[in-house]
């Protein structure tokens, strides 16, 4: 049995907003009836808000929470702040969802943009999501790259079982798999959160510290931070470094190569 | 409150077997190999259990009985062994169909350069007979069917095929896996072509981690656990006396009760199946009447998911079992309906009761009270409403509104009525 929070259990077995809104001003629609679960989501739109939202839904239970919850998130919000809505909001606000279900909440959040794109195609020009390219990754649940970039991006997957778990794709044959790896590999990001300038003098003051200098001192050398700025690292070599005449080797080859592999590949080591 | 209809998944162990257990758990804690008067009561309480597996089996002598942990340990001796026993041959046939422990035992002998033919069903979940005929080669080392589908409950004409397989090749060897049929129907060997059968006891009443195979006196089988002298060394490791003897008497009561599973058992499963496919317009059996083990039932729910209909269920205490995507973890929706061509509408809804000798007629009532009502609040949740709707208009057409498949081409012959 699958690991439901209160929320999930709560919303599937009273789902909110069930049906359909005859004169809706769009729908968005997601799933198919192949693939095990689709969403019919309804939303009356007025002056640029959110007035009304119901939903249809073939799907298991975290399918339907996910759907139920999702029309709550929306009534009565403006269409600005509807856009902003990811699948790890709808996620989140169901206090989680089983890794193996997260692709419930994508599919939620695929029909609401959905949605969203047919009433701007309607509205005004935008470009939600007309630059997109549409390539099909996985015939056999019928996704897209953008949803798989979307998916790597939204939730910062770094795995084909995250892809799965969120998307489907790779779920049947497995023959999509390593295009998946391409785009795991192509959009997943790599490097930790972009740090706070005061963050990183910390951090690389630190690295300095406890791991170049002990280095440097077991030579009978030193060194000393002098000053930062954006990604150029100035530094004093001292000791007997500096008076080595391989001074630039030490600088490039171990202090630059060691900041940039601890802190930030982009750090340049400049000495004074 | 319980309501348990889950037996293909496991079975609860029956008070009698418990009793029968318990003294192995505790006082007689020999192991049966030692050499001193207290190892007796262990060794020859074995040894009755090995007689009532022969019973059970309907085999010639005890000693073609082995003791194993469970099923899927029963088919992989099995199964290995075959291959092994016929080592000049790379060729193997078995069926769309086969319990994944199966499966995957031949997906794996398919990387060590076997070739594995898969025969195919009908949408009633019944063997091609003409199929499986013409796979057999010269090449063929085994053939291997289940005695009983788990999911659909579709028993395979075992005797037959064993005759034809022995007609196209008498060195073929003929591996059953019995594991659903065991404790439903009479599974003897007796007469018939097969060489080696598995059981497992959690599904007959016994506690989980036991199982047994049937392996006939002229085929020998390598071990698959090497080590001591157990089971005149088929199968290492000291014996499991208290499960050994559960399994025993699980079996003596399961051929005792056969005839309450083929009468009572099934009075009730039917009324079950057709009490629900009165009731709700948008369900099909999805398998052959007849041609089942009396205590399961496959029911496909159109244009409405399986994992829900079971979380509603379980609300209201009843256990059932789906071949939907989302309740294997897989993604993928049951291979058994899909080799059956169980159509998308229903596949994805399709619900698994399976009774037992302990299921009541309270119960059955008590789902068919409660059932009708999940599957219209959950029908109401979906997007299909106009194909929902057509079902209904056409349904209600169509033999008193019940589609029992048993005119039915795939759901299609109730909108052409």
């Amino acid at each position: 049995m699958w690991k439901y929070s209160d929320k999930v259990m709560d919303h599937y077995r009273n789902p909110r907003n069930v049906g359909k809104i005859d004169d809706a001003d769009v729908i968005g629609e997601a799933g198919s009836l192949t693939c095990g679960d689709s969403l019919k989501l309804y939303l009356k739109i007025k002056d640029g808000v959110v007035t009304d939202a119901k939903f249809q839904t073939f799907g298991c239970g975290s399918a339907v929470a996910s759907s139920s919850i999702l029309t709550e998130m929306v009534i009565g919000k403006p269409i600005e702040e509807v856009r902003k809505i990811t699948n790890a909001d709808i996620a989140k606000e169901l206090d989680g969802l089983p890794p193996e279900k997260m692709h419930c909440s994508v599919m939620g959040h695929e029909a609401l943009e959905d949605a969203l794109k047919k009433y701007y195609d309607e509205e005004i020009e935008f470009d939600v999501s007309d630059n997109k390219t549409s390539r099909v990754v996985c015939t056999c649940f019928n996704v897209t790259e953008d949803v798989i970039k979307e998916a790597i991006e939204v939730n910062g997957l770094t795995t084909l079982e995250d892809i799965t778990n969120y998307t489907k794709a790779g779920g049947a044959c497995g023959r999509c798999k390593g295009d998946i790896q391409k785009l795991i590999d192509k959009y997943a990001k790599k490097n930790e959160p972009k740090l706070s300038p005061a963050q990183l003098i910390l951090k690389i003051n630190k690295v300095i510290e406890n791991v170049i200098a002990p280095e440097l001192q077991k030579d009978g050398g030193d060194i000393e931070l002098v000053d930062i700025s954006e990604n150029k690292v100035y530094v004093k070599l001292q000791g007997r470094c500096s008076s080595c005449k391989n001074s630039v080797l030490t600088l490039k080859s171990f202090v630059e190569t060691t900041l940039r592999d601890k802190v930030s590949n982009d750090i340049e080591v400049i000495q004074v | 409150m319980v309501i348990y209809l889950d037996n293909n998944a496991t079975t609860k162990v029956d008070e009698k077997v418990f009793d029968e257990m318990l003294p192995y758990l505790k006082d007689e804690y020999a192991n049966p190999s030692s050499m001193y008067e207290f190892s007796v009561k262990s060794s020859n309480a074995i040894a009755d259990a090995r007689e009532q597996m022969r019973d059970f089996f309907g085999a010639k002598s005890e000693r073609e009985v082995i003791f194993t942990s469970c099923g899927s340990e029963s088919a992989n001796m099995a199964i290995r062994g075959a291959v092994a026993h016929n080592k000049s041959k790379k060729h193997i046939v078995t069926t769309k169909v086969e319990h994944p422990c199966v499966l995957n035992t031949y997906k794996s002998l398919e990387k060590q350069g076997y070739k594995v033919d898969y025969v195919g069903v009908n949408s009633n979940g019944e063997l091609d007979m003409d199929e499986l005929r013409e796979k057999i080669t010269d090449d063929t080392a085994l053939v291997s069917v289940m005695w009983a589908n788990n999911e659909t409950g579709v028993i395979f004409p075992v005797r037959e095929i064993g005759e034809i397989i022995k007609s196209k090749n008498p060195n073929t060897l003929f591996f059953v896996d019995a594991v659903q049929g065991a404790g439903k129907v009479d599974i003897s060997v007796e007469d018939t072509q097969i060489d080696m059968m598995g059981v497992s006891g959690h599904k007959f009443h016994a506690p989980k981690g036991i199982g047994a195979l049937y392996v006939k006196s002229s085929v020998i089988l390598p071990p698959l656990i090497t080590g001591g002298h157990q089971e005149r060394g088929y199968r290492a490791g000291t014996e499991n006396v208290p499960y050994i003897v559960g399994m025993g008497k699980a079996a003596a009561l399961a051929k005792e009760g056969l005839k309450y599973e083929g009468t009572e058992v099934k009075r009730l499963r039917d009324k079950l199946e057709t009490g629900i496919l009165k009731a709700t317009y948008n369900s099909r059996l999805n398998s052959s009447i007849s041609n089942r083990v009396p205590n399961t039932t496959n029911i496909g729910f159109e244009y409405i998911e399986g994992e829900l209909i079971l979380l509603h269920l379980s609300d209201l205490g009843i256990c059932a079992s789906s071949g939907s995507a989302c309740t294997s973890g897989s993604l993928e929706p049951s291979h058994v309906l899909r080799a059956m061509g169980t159509p998308f509408t229903s596949l994805h809804g399709s619900i698994r009761f399976s009774l037992s000798r302990f299921t009541t007629e309270n119960e059955i009532d008590y789902v068919l009270e409660k059932l009708p009502k999940v599957i219209e609040d959950i029908t109401r949740i979906s997007p299909y409403q106009e194909e929902l709707e057509h079902l209904r208009k056409s349904r209600a057409k169509c033999n008193g509104g019940v589609c029992n498949k048993g005119n039915c081409n795939n759901g299609k012959c109730c909108e052409s009525d």
